[in-house]
């Protein structure tokens, strides 16, 4: 069987998605497509059954918190950081048929953090986005299971937000735990 | 919430009849009326590899759905590393996967690698190389040990240990450290190799074949080992596509990816072995997988053991931006004091970007996300990790087999749970 020449997975995307496309950016050889985030899904989608792309796989999701340093100013053209919202999620897919990973990147936003879950696309979604739910806050619309994955289940706060405390914490346990988030230093609370 | 209210509630926590309303939607209708039972597997279930808790739903003896409960060896160490700046961070990544932590070591070390341009020589390319490859052999040898024990042969896992013994004191000898080596740091390694490693490497290597043979004696043909393992956990290639599997378990369904070739690092490009792949997707494939790997660890390390009294030169990068200069430099140049002190008190800069980098462990891919701020310490450093990703896809893996088996699913895509929980 002949294998489909490689497509620029840039211009494939703006062929469909067009003003959805929002910034494309290259560092030390990996690229990264923002996108806008209620078509996250539907890109990944598109980037993983078009022939000549097909990333097959999902590798990884990450979570950024851009709090906090600049972000959600008017993009100037020449700052080499797009950050129109205070979260960042970057899929990272590959494409074993052709050997090339891809940042396909969405922003969440500060007081509604909210995203199209990608399980519908690839089901090892599932975990990583529970992560990052539990992890950053960011909801993960039509996820099928809402629950915490690392952090028990009354956990108040994410701890990878950038406002959480790193240390120097009184330890909550069931006795104290009402009277230490009284008082916790919650930046953007 | 009041006093009296929460001791309510703990109370209500610690009754016997639990409610099952947080279950709807997540195991069968029928677990919810009692036609199924549940059954709690873990957390401290010695086939479950460390703190794992699994919900198991039972019709008799077989597993109508699983829901992998994880989170008890969370150790924030993600959280952890916004603190650090990037050098100080490289100890905290050893505890990850501790049964290879030169792996994250190097996971780590590409990634930050990549996002400052940094160069390794070649000398420190090919220390790299045997680092990898001797941790591939621990790690693989202690999930032999325990995969076996698991399914009922205890010997194995004696003999397992004894070589790992052998192999922990190669890492002592580079590291001082038997374990957390913390050995491979960006732009190189962190010393060369000691004069006596070289010879221990050598004898190693002469014997660890014939111990390789002796493991294949005792389960490979063993019919017992065959009933258990064969036809049990069968992985389609999809599936283990869909669910991002990679390493040991997505090549036993036969999909021939592994980094090493793929996305060569560490000059594995110019190793010469090869990757072994399984047929049916099985326990049994993937036992055969990890045991040719060990042959196929032997024929790099042999070739990079050879490159290693060659190839003489510095053992990290030169670049004393990043890479402390050495100590014998301190007493004759200012400039190098300088670099000392600000390296180790303060650490450096890089670059406010984003770099994802990937490289394959005994278990998988771990990928390494770091985020800078442009100055000395990530915004945030995100591991992906192999473990992670297969107890995630147990659920789907284990569907339909019998209970038993589960203890030889959950071996045979040997899991970590440092590695999981982070």
């Amino acid at each position: 069987m002949e294998i489909p020449a490689a497509r620029d997975p840039v211009s494939a995307l703006r062929e469909v998605f067009g003003e959805a496309i929002l910034h494309v950016k290259e560092f030390r050889g990996e690229t990264t497509i923002v996108v806008a985030a209620e078509r996250t899904a539907e890109a990944l989608d598109f980037l993983r059954v078009t022939s000549g792309l097909v990333y097959n796989m999902l590798s990884d999701i990450s979570a950024v918190d851009y709090f906090p340093d600049d972000y959600g100013d008017a993009f100037d053209g020449e700052e080499s950081d797009y950050r129109p919202e205070r979260f960042g999620v970057s899929y990272h897919i590959l494409s074993m048929l052709y050997n090339r990973r891809l940042r396909v990147k969405a922003f969440a936003t500060e007081d509604d953090p909210r995203l199209p879950t990608a399980t519908v696309v690839w089901p090892a979604a599932n975990w990583l986005e529970r992560e990052i739910a539990d992890m950053m806050g960011i909801v993960f619309e039509g996820h099928a299971d809402q629950r915490r994955l690392l952090m028990p289940e009354d956990w108040y706060g994410h701890p990878h937000r950038r406002d959480y405390p790193l240390g120097k914490e009184t330890v909550a346990f069931s006795f104290n735990v009402d009277e230490i988030h009284q008082h916790k230093p919650f930046a953007r609370d | 919430m009041a006093v009296a209210e929460q001791t309510q509630s703990i109370e209500e926590q610690r009754s016997w009849e639990g409610s099952l309303d947080q279950l709807r939607g997540l195991v069968s209708e029928r677990a919810i009326t009692g036609e199924t039972m549940l059954l709690n597997m873990g957390p401290h279930h010695p086939s479950t590899h460390g703190v794992l808790r699994l919900l198991l739903e039972l019709d008799g003896e077989q597993i109508v759905s699983c829901l992998p409960d994880i989170g008890f060896l969370h150790t924030g160490i993600e959280k952890s590393l916004e603190d650090k700046s990037y050098e100080k961070a490289l100890p905290l990544t050893d505890r990850m996967d501790y049964l290879s932590p030169m792996s994250n070591n190097m996971a780590y070390a590409a990634a930050v690698e990549k996002l400052l341009d940094l160069d390794v020589p070649e000398r420190g390319q090919i220390i790299r190389v045997v680092c990898l490859e001797l941790a591939r052999c621990a790690s693989h040898l202690v999930w032999l040990g325990t995969h076996a024990i698991d399914m009922g042969a205890m010997s194995v896992l004696l003999y397992a240990f004894r070589e790992r013994e052998r192999i922990l004191g190669m890492f002592e000898m580079l590291s001082g450290q038997r374990m957390m080596s913390s050995y491979i740091r960006p732009g190189g390694v962190w010393r060369d190799v000691p004069d006596d490693f070289l010879p221990t490497i050598k004898q190693f290597l002469n014997d660890f074949p014939y111990k390789v043979d002796d493991y294949e004696a005792l389960l490979t043909k063993n019919p017992i080992w065959k009933d258990r393992a064969q036809g049990v956990g069968v992985i389609e290639p999809d599936v283990a596509l869909a669910y991002g599997m990679t390493g040991p378990a997505l090549r036993g369904s036969g999909v021939n990816w592994d980094l090493r070739k793929a996305q060569p690092y560490c000059g594995y490009e110019t190793y010469d072995f090869n990757v072994p792949l399984g047929e049916h997707g099985d326990v049994y494939d993937r036992y055969l997988i990890r045991i040719h790997e060990f042959r196929e660890s032997m024929k790099i390390l042999n070739q990079a053991v050879s490159r290693l009294e060659t190839v003489k030169g510095p053992y990290r990068s030169q670049n004393n931006k990043y890479c402390p200069p050495l100590r014998s430099e301190l007493g004759q140049s200012m400039e190098a004091v300088i670099h000392h002190f600000k390296l180790w008190t303060y650490g450096y800069d890089a670059p406010d970007e984003e770099i994802y980098n990937a490289i394959e462990s005994p278990r998988g891919e771990i990928g390494c996300y770091i985020h800078g701020t442009g100055a000395n310490k990530p915004r945030r450093v995100h591991f992906k990790t192999p473990s992670f990703i297969h107890i995630s896809a147990l659920p789907v893996v284990s569907k339909g087999y019998l209970l038993a088996d589960m203890v030889a699913i959950i071996g045979s895509v040997d899991i970590v749970l440092g590695d999981c929980d982070r």
